[in-house]
């Protein structure tokens, strides 16, 4: 009876095992370029992510080669195990990892580095070991050729494959776990192939389709995880989300709490923006009394503007904000009605959507008040509006004794991009005085005055405020040794030193 | 063992030749050409004067020096004969617009290049062109500093380059991710090489490859290495690497628009070796430029000498005699031919047209000029309804190239803006035909149609950019036909070449093509040399 269902014979195995050779290379490939991509997905448009995972992965698979080599029995056992094991690690990779990000569980770097060394070491091992059963079976020159070019033919399958169909198509999620059942199905042929010559078979074929089953359902149901994740990444109720040709809009309501959202960056909290807000008016408009012509740029939510409005002696403000949707929002909404004191509407403002370089460069008006109101320079684009060119630009348009203020991300988090801005101000030829106020959505955060004389706080504030007082607001220009000033280069178009600086900064904060 | 890693390399470069074919299939059906213009240098003029059947001159007129070539190298001389304070000179160009190959073109969305677009900081011995930097505005201070400030407007912004492979983007120009170690250790090793080279200096203190390249070390430790290939070098040196191979044709295409395998090793790693220019306010590798390329610079000369350019202004006979030199003109405008009549004439013209022009030319110097070959080029500016995709991996940069592929790349025109949003913009993409004998090319470059070039350059550019054709809103394809000389082996080393710097009696000679590199720094060393001479010769110095 054992005849009748023989193992194919040894030539019969040649070409299963190369076309799984095929499979395998296909999927070793697909698993690092979906790290990598993940990578520089989730934590920014840095080709950092994509050399550092790619260079671990190498990495890893080296040290499987060369663990390879203590495989000394059971050869055909410990590659379909080690088959499993990639289909069930990789195939799941992206998923947990999207998971993780958003839930924000545990260090992300640590998980991301994590996955990538054990799935690169278990890729690291299939070929060397399929060579080893391979060359069982064929002469040595001639194995070598054609593994290579198997090997060669799968991962070129993939190179074109994943930029063109998958990563668009599948996208990130899906294409890993498509991957993995490949990988996996791989382990059931092989168990299917040398079903005679394998110990414990059983348990090895339960394991193989447990995984099958897991990965397929996973493929069945990403739509739900893709679903999930955005949820943990906003907790609250979302109450308006839009994509608009700029950017992305949330604004989200957890009781009295509204959130809004810019790119998945929190811009404000109404529980305590009247401190941000506050802060980043007060101190320097407070100390002109003879100002009548204010320029907000960025800022679309109008709260700058409530502030500034404050002051009965201001004739005029222009808001230059990119985006229409951002202000109309503002402008339409009850609730941020409510928020901005109908700011937007006020006679005396002037709303212009336009690129803030582009407008500064087009007009010739003077402002006695410049309110500089960006997000933090997270990409080359912003980071020219922290540049010496840019404050060259703004100073063209500011009165003989006006003043500039700028948000300044934190000087906690981000002591060295806070004071980067401070050197690039005064590189522009600007005085500087710096500050910093307790924002607690925020945490610490960071603001600098510029203009062309000194700087003393105001005396007493005339408005009502909620936060600020004049006993106080000196403190506020001291600062404490752990934000204290440190010596930094001015950030300079041809380098745009502040967008690595800060990306290096806040990448630490956010996996700490 | 063969290892993983080497499949996965040798896979990668392979990926992006087979990808193209595909994309083309898919076009076919796609969107429709987008319109433009087929322009160039300006061929039915110099079919003209090569047919003959030009009028005879109508009319003499006098000038006491006369400029033929409105590009780097003749605004050039003119700029230093104005620093001398002789303002009286003529400057005829053939073409309608300053610049030769440092033209530009201009549209409602942005200027552009249409051909030279950078200017690396310039180098100790670039004294010329840092004093030209300073007169405009563009270098503060003192020009010879070690580290000059230059003004911002022209220092390339940040983000500078980036290269494609494979789906990804990567910055800098040699795409390392997926190389395996061997091959980051001969990159490694390269880069100390060039790095050993650029310091390398002789008992005179001279530096081995210096730009002007007439500052060079005669050492003939280095000057043996024009008479081999760039790829022979690399060989002889036991680098191996095909990505290596790769960066290094990109480069000799990139500069000379030739390929690495007939570019003499001297040249070759000029272009790595020569560039030690530093700057206060910038690192060392930054570059100058502007939506228009160099055009900022032709700009800015032109407009101080208007009154003295003759444009469409084609030379088509040189002759000198004991008074005099004189110079046979058509002029467009006029429609007739003149002769203008110099005490000096400055050539700043390509030199492989003198022996079919110049009556009496020594037999040596026709010779050196007729030996000259040129490099055929195809510059695109395709105008885009908005910037592409930035792509996985590094942001969108200046200069965008896409490794293995026949082009050279891109640049952003709009990448000087100060602006948040992205909005329309003009790409330009740049060809060196340099896959063939330069005849060969320059008859494929003419014979090719605007619509053939356009759906080869849409097709090329889609493997990075998918949308591309649909945001392409106009597609004009400018070609140079004699782009460039090629520094073949021996050529920059020719001392019958270096003899051309004494001149031809009343003739200075003020082109690149002197010194068988076509940079701008070479261009403007010849113009401002032949302009001293013939100051000299006219007892103005
Ligand atoms: C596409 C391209 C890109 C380049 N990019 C760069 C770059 O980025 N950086 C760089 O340094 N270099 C670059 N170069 C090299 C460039 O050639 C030099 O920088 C420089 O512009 C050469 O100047 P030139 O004056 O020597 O020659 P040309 O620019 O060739 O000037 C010669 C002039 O003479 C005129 N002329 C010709 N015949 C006649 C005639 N019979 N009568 C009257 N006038 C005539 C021509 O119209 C032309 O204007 C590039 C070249 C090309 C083609």
């Amino acid at each position: 009876m054992a005849e009748a269902v023989a193992a194919p014979t040894a030539a019969g195995r040649q070409l299963p095992l190369l076309i799984s050779i095929f499979l395998v290379a296909a999927c070793g490939l697909a698993y690092e370029l979906i790290a990598g991509a993940l990578a520089s997905y989730l934590l920014g448009d840095s080709v950092t992510q994509f050399s550092t995972v790619i260079g671990a992965y190498l990495f890893a698979m080296g040290i499987g080669s060369w663990l390879s080599r203590h495989v000394r029995r059971d050869l055909i056992g410990t590659f379909v195990r080690i088959e499993i094991a990639v289909g069930a690690l990789g195939g799941f990779t992206a998923a947990a990892l999207f998971l993780a990000f958003a839930a924000h569980a545990g260090p992300f770097r640590i998980l991301l580095y994590a996955a990538v060394l054990v799935v690169g070491v278990l890729v690291g091992l299939e070929i060397p070991l399929v060579m080893r059963i391979l060359r069982r079976e064929v002469a040595f020159s001639d194995l070598v050729a054609r593994v290579l070019s198997f090997d060669y033919l799968g991962a070129l399958a993939v190179s074109l494959l994943f930029p063109l169909l998958l990563a668009p198509h599948l996208g990130l999620v899906r294409s890993g776990l498509l991957f993995g059942l490949v990988n996996a199905l791989v382990a059931l042929w092989g168990l299917h192939i040398f079903r005679l010559e394998l110990a414990g078979r059983r348990l090895l074929q339960g394991a193989a389709f447990a995984a099958v089953a897991l990965l397929g359902a996973g493929f069945a149901g990403a739509g739900h995880l893709t679903t999930l994740a955005e949820g943990w990444l906003y907790a609250d109720d979302i109450i308006h989300a839009e994509t608009t040709p700029y950017q992305r809009i949330v604004v989200t309501r957890w009781r009295d709490d509204i959130r809004l959202f810019l790119n998945q960056n929190l811009q404000f909290s109404s529980t305590d923006e009247y401190r941000y807000h506050e802060a980043l008016v007060h101190p320097g408009l407070a100390t002109l009394p003879g100002a009548r012509r204010v320029l907000v740029l960025g800022g679309g939510d109008g709260l700058a503007v409530r502030e500034i409005l404050k002051y009965p002696q201001i004739e005029a403000v222009t808001l230059v904000d990119l985006d229409p949707a951002m202000t109309g929002l503002f402008s339409r909404a009850p609730l941020l009605r409510q928020l901005n004191g109908d700011a937007l509407h006020s006679p005396k403002l002037t709303v212009v959507n336009a690129d803030a370089g582009r407008w500064l460069e087009e007009n010739s008006e003077y402002y006695d008040f410049i309110v500089a109101d960006f997000p933090d320079p997270t990409a080359y684009a912003i980071g020219k509006l922290y540049s010496t060119a840019f404050y060259r630009l703004v100073d063209k348009h500011l009165a003989a004794h006006g003043r500039l203020v700028v948000q300044t991300t934190s000087p906690f988090y981000a002591r060295r991009s806070f004071w980067t801005v401070a050197a690039t101000l005064e590189a522009a030829g600007l005085r500087t005085a710096a500050y910093h106020a307790l924002v607690p959505s925020f945490g610490e955060w960071g603001f600098i005055l510029a203009g062309h004389d000194d700087y003393a706080p105001p005396m007493r504030y005339e408005v009502p405020l909620r936060f600020l007082t004049a006993a106080m607001t000196p403190a506020l220009f001291q600062f404490p040794a752990d934000m204290a000033r440190i010596d930094m280069e001015p950030n300079r178009l041809n380098d745009q030193s502040l967008v690595r600086t800060f990306e290096q900064e806040w990448r630490h904060v956010q996996h700490q | 063992m063969v290892t993983r890693r080497r499949f996965l390399t040798a896979t990668a470069g392979m990926a992006t030749v087979a990808a193209a074919p595909m994309i083309a299939c898919r076009r076919e059906s796609g969107t429709p050409l987008p319109p433009g213009t087929l322009a160039g240098s300006d061929a039915a003029l110099g079919h003209r004067l090569r047919e003959g059947g030009i009028p005879e001159p109508a009319e003499t007129r006098r000038t006491p020096v006369l400029i033929v070539g409105g590009g780097i190298g003749g605004l050039s001389a003119a700029w230093q004969l104005q620093r001398a304070g002789l303002p009286d000179f003529i400057l005829l160009e053939l073409e309608a617009a300053p610049g030769g190959n440092a033209r530009w073109g201009e549209n409602a969305v942005s200027a552009y290049p249409l051909g030279a677009h950078y200017l690396p900081l310039p180098t100790a011995e670039a004294t010329d062109v840092r004093a030209l930097l300073a007169d405009l505005g563009a270098l503060k201070g003192d020009p010879q500093a070690a580290r000059p400030e230059y003004d911002e407007t022209w220092l390339c912004h940040a983000p500078h380059e980036r290269v494609y492979l494979d789906g990804f983007w990567e910055e800098g120009l040699l795409p390392k991710l997926g190389a395996s170690r061997g091959e980051r250790a001969e990159f490694a090793r390269f880069h100390d090489a060039m790095a050993e080279f650029k310091v390398a200096r002789d008992l005179f203190g001279r530096r081995a490859f210096a730009l002007p390249v007439v500052a060079s070390s005669r050492d003939a430790r280095w000057r043996a290495l024009d008479g081999i290939t760039m790829a022979d070098w690399l060989i002889g040196h036991d680098y191996r690497s095909p990505r290596l191979h790769a960066y290094v044709d990109y480069a000799c295409r990139d500069d000379y628009g030739t390929d690495y395998r007939q570019t003499s090793a001297w040249a070759g790693i000029h272009y790595f070796a020569c560039r030690n220019g530093e700057a206060a306010n910038a690192a060392s590798d930054t570059v100058l430029t502007a939506p228009e390329g160099n055009g900022w610079i032709v700009r800015r000369l032109a407009a101080r000498m208007e009154s003295q350019i003759r444009y469409g202004a084609a030379v088509f006979r040189l002759a000198q005699d004991r008074a005099g030199v004189s110079a046979d003109v058509w002029l467009e405008a006029e429609r007739r031919s003149v002769r203008y009549r110099a005490e000096q004439l400055i050539w700043a013209a390509p030199l492989f047209l003198l022996p079919k022009l110049a009556t009496g030319l020594p037999p040596a110097v026709a010779a050196v000029c007729a030996a000259g070959t040129y490099a055929p080029w195809l510059v695109a500016n395709l105008t885009l309804r908005e910037p592409p995709a930035p792509g996985a991996g590094a942001p969108l940069a200046w200069d965008n190239v896409l490794f293995d592929a026949p082009g050279l790349g891109y640049v952003m025109a709009t990448h000087q803006q100060l602006r948040l949003a992205p909005g329309p913009t003009v790409m330009t993409y740049y060809r060196a035909l340099a896959d063939r004998p330069p005849a060969e090319a320059r008859q494929l470059l003419l014979d090719t149609s605007r619509e053939a070039w356009a759906a080869a350059i849409l097709d090329e550019l889609s493997r990075a950019h998918r949308e591309l054709p649909q945001l392409t809103a106009r597609l004009d394809v400018y070609r140079h036909g004699h782009a460039m000389i090629r520094p073949l082996p021996g050529v920059v080393g020719d001392e019958a070449r270096a003899a051309l710097a004494r001149g031809w009696g009343r003739v200075r000679f003020a082109h690149a093509d002197l010194s068988g590199l076509s940079l701008f720094e070479e261009a403007n060393y010849r113009g401002v040399a032949a302009a001293r001479a013939a100051l000299t010769a006219l007892g103005r110095a």
